[in-house]
């Protein structure tokens, strides 16, 4: 493609964005798209008709994972990284794809024609190992699967053309609860709610206790009566479909299959706050859904659920989607209302929280998918009918992400305070080892702790459960985890910047056989500074699954300590293989003795 | 009104963050990204002190009437000699042959907290140097990624010349231009942005060691014991 032609594209999707700087990184994907990279002249000519320094520009570009100023290749395979696909054999599918087209992970083959790497999470691991090809979800790889799409790209086949088989994404719905089986009509909670009014349908939010389900468990009700009583010339509903703590893939299963509950608790929300504008900000993995997202928004603007004066109220309200492109840490609130502000995904100093100052600096809800969803079934049932299903302080159901070790993974519907053996039961888990709740910044559970319960009063989740069976190295999990913290730490504050980078460090060094107890302590040491130190909770919590591990599974990093005392870090031996390719020499005398 | 920084009583008026009224106070807490001159950034976590058993950034928390605040406690210049070893070791800092040592604050800091060796394994990133600027010269090795110059820039020489780029470990700084270059900027050696790194990254050329080692800023004093 030449440049004039790379000018052209780029100045169609601007108009189609309304040259507004707000949508930089939906414009930047738009490009990337149509393009497959970004070449310099674009971002040079995006700055100047958005007005914005070319450095901004460069900036955000530069922060999200699926964006990037280097070129790609013209196929570009990302392989997820989830620990439980590391089990299922990615690893060696990835290599094995690489062998085949003679290329290095992470590198671009010589002819520009493709590369492959890793990415974190993409929300598959019910169905993997799962990648991504120019952003299209592939579930379900084996050997067979590589070897074809391998001749595929060397035949340059376009993705559109590849086996269609391939990009099914199955819901795998095994237990369904008062949500999965709500029965509801579209447009039935939302003219329930208001029949109610909205101070009314506030108050059975309130009563219902509802909490929120992206992991923190912050008051529904109580972030609603904020945001509605804060002071502003327009209030936001911010739906947050940036599912990516690895293992969890609930929010798919619901925009997939209940896109319209999850729109309608938006409605209902803006109702409830006085908002006209919804925004979902759906992750970039997640891209394949976008299409039927939109139809499901379309056919409710003709039902006359979203537009102007709804159901002859006076009530205004519409929707808009928002893409990711690959940054786990906007996941975090006021990092998703950067990224919506078409910014780096960096979190903001708080206070001042979202509900006073939010998106673009209005009083601005941010609430999970499933809250959201959850919020319809109250508008027609009742607060008080909501708050007697869970346990006291978690009101309600949870929908589990269930991965890993079991015969049955797929999306499980329990009420709050199941216990983790009545889960592992269900899914037909045997001989686990341990199970990870809620992902790597969750809690990390032994098979002593299966009578626990999942609830906010003991193991609150987000609702990744992973199972691990007696043949894991749990070590190799919480390794994995260090690797993920520190490929999606943001960078803006020092301890979880560096930190992150010094746990995978420390992490790899005990896995090569060169740590002592002294790295333990420092995993230690490093944990109590992030944790109190780091700017968000990406940090607060990237220690954790390295400590649950520590304290639980201590003899998995033991049996990696060479010596309970000290061991040097540095390798007299693989400093040698070096020379050793130089000159040719692999003989006996060209390796020292007490190597390891 | 007023709180309790390390047991001394200290005035604060309301809407005043933590620093702003321990600076009003003549009192030092430990800090790079912060400057009187800027709004608070909050992203080097040195200046993480205790309030009423709780951690948070001086620089971004309100004072409240009464609160009790820890500063130099064994505990938190702990913390604060490992943020430092941190910022050594991601970066490349060689503080004998830098034309900012003794006028550096990451450098004072260190040594105002006793740091005595980097500890961790050093992370030699590749960062090349820019000496296209005709008056000024750009070290990315020595960057701390403190955006002063980012917002120096913005919020007084409202030009945007700097900004920063990349994600996680590999965040660095880039300049206003395609070409990556200084020289293709708008800056000039006058901007508030030319003066206010605080540590070697932008320098003026031909100034080098015009004043002596020994006779610089925190030669002659610590940093706690300077006007901040």
């Amino acid at each position: 493609m030449s440049a004039p032609q790379h000018a052209e594209i780029t100045d169609a999707v601007l108009g189609r964005n309304s040259r507004d700087s707000t949508r930089l990184l939906q414009i930047l994907r738009q490009i990337l798209e149509a393009i497959g990279h970004l070449p310099k002249t674009v971002l040079v000519q995006i700055a100047r008709e958005l007005k914005l320094p070319y450095g901004r520009v460069a900036g955000v570009a530069g922060f999200y994972h699926f964006l990037g100023l280097e070129a790609h290749g013209h196929y570009r395979v990302l392989w997820s990284d989830n620990i439980i696909e590391q089990m299922q054999g990615s690893v060696e599918l990835c290599e094995e794809m690489c062998r085949r087209l003679w290329i290095e992970p992470g590198r671009v083959s010589e002819d520009g024609l493709v590369s492959v790497g890793y990415t974190s999470c993409i929300g598959m691991g019910d169905q993997g190992p799962a990648l991504l090809v120019n952003g299209r979800t592939v579930t379900a790889m084996t050997r067979e699967r590589v070897a074809t799409m391998v001749d595929l790209i060397r035949a340059k086949a376009p993705v559109a053309s590849w086996p269609r088989e391939w990009f099914a994404v199955t819901d795998n719905i095994r237990r369904r609860g008062i949500l999965l089986d709500h029965g509801l009509d579209a447009g039935a909670a939302l003219k329930a709610a208001m029949a109610r009014g909205p101070a009314a349908m506030l108050a059975e939010i309130v009563a219902a206790k509802l909490r929120g389900r992206g992991g923190a468990g912050f008051s529904t009700g109580q972030k609603w009566q904020a945001c509605r009583d804060a002071a502003g010339e327009a209030h936001y509903v911010v739906c947050n479909a940036d599912e990516g703590e690895p293992g969890t893939f609930k929010d798919r299963v619901l925009l997939t299959g209940y896109a319209d509950l999850v729109f309608e608790g938006m409605s209902i929300a803006g109702y409830c706050v006085g908002a006209a504008r919804g925004l979902l900000y759906l992750r970039g993995e997640y891209q394949y859904l976008h299409e039927h997202l939109e139809a499901t928004l379309a056919a409710r603007r003709s039902a006359g659920l979203l537009g102007k004066n709804i159901g002859g109220s006076g009530f205004d309200f519409d929707i808009e989607i928002h893409l990711g492109a690959g940054a786990y840490v906007c996941g975090e609130e006021s990092a998703l209302i950067e990224s919506l502000e078409g910014k780096r995904g960096t979190p903001r100093i708080r206070p001042p929280f979202p509900v006073t100052h939010g998106y673009l600096g209005h009083p601005t809800t941010v609430n999970n998918v499933e809250t959201l969803a959850c919020a319809c079934l109250i508008a027609i049932r009742g607060g008080a009918w909501y708050a007697a299903i869970g346990t006291e302080k978690s009101a309600g159901t949870k929908l589990m992400s269930i991965s890993g070790d079991c015969a049955r993974p797929g999306i499980y519907e329990y009420p709050f305070g199941v216990t983790v053996a009545q889960v592992l039961a269900d899914c037909g888990a045997s001989d686990t080892q341990a199970v990870q709740v809620s992902g790597p910044s969750g809690i990390c559970v032994a098979a002593d702790e299966f009578g626990r319960r999942l609830a906010f009063e003991d193991l609150p989740s987000a609702g990744a459960f992973m199972v691990f069976d007696d043949g894991r190295d749990m070590f190799e999990v919480a390794r994995n985890f260090a690797h993920f913290f520190a490929e999606e730490s943001c960078g803006f504050c020092t301890p979880c910047r560096v930190g992150t980078s010094l746990v995978k460090n420390l992490m790899d060094k005990l896995n090569a056989r060169h740590g002592s107890p002294h790295d333990i302590n420092e995993l230690f040491k490093l944990q109590r500074l992030m944790q109190s130190a780091a700017h968000c909770g990406l940090g607060h919590t990237a220690c954790n699954p390295v400590v649950d591990t520590l304290n639980k599974f201590r003899p998995a990093y033991e049996r990696r300590l060479h010596s309970m005392e000290y061991e040097p870090a540095f390798d007299l031996d693989y400093a040698l293989s070096q020379a050793r390719q130089m000159t040719g020499r692999d003989d006996a005398g060209a390796h020292l003795e007490n190597a390891s | 009104m007023s709180f309790l920084l390390d047991g001394e009583e200290v005035p604060f008026i309301p809407g005043q963050t933590i620093m702003e009224a321990a600076r009003a106070a003549g009192k030092y807490i430990p800090h790079l990204c912060w400057d009187h001159e800027f709004a608070p950034h909050g992203s080097c976590k040195l200046c993480t002190v205790k309030v009423d058993g709780r951690f948070g950034a001086a620089c971004t928390v309100a004072a409240h009437e009464g609160m009790n605040v820890d500063n130099r406690s064994a505990e938190l210049d702990d913390k604060r000699r490992t943020l430092l070893q941190m910022l050594f070791v991601e970066g490349n800092h060689f503080c004998p042959s830098c034309e900012k040592s003794g006028d550096c604050k990451l450098q004072a800091t260190a040594y105002e907290l006793k740091m005595m060796s980097p500890h961790f394994d050093h992370f030699f990133p590749d960062r090349p140097v820019d000496a296209s600027h005709p008056e000024l010269l750009l070290d990315f090795n020595r960057c701390i990624l403190c955006e002063l110059c980012v917002r120096a820039s913005r919020d007084t020489d409202g030009k945007n010349v700097f900004a920063l780029s990349g994600r996680g470990i590999k965040t660095h700084l880039i300049v206003n231009s395609p070409s990556g270059r200084l020289a293709d900027t708008d800056m000039a050696a006058t901007d508030r942005a030319a003066s206010v790194c605080p540590v070697g990254v932008i320098l003026r050329k031909r100034r080098g060691f015009k004043v002596a080692i020994g006779n610089r800023t925190y030669d002659k004093a610590p940093i706690s014991e300077q006007p901040q």
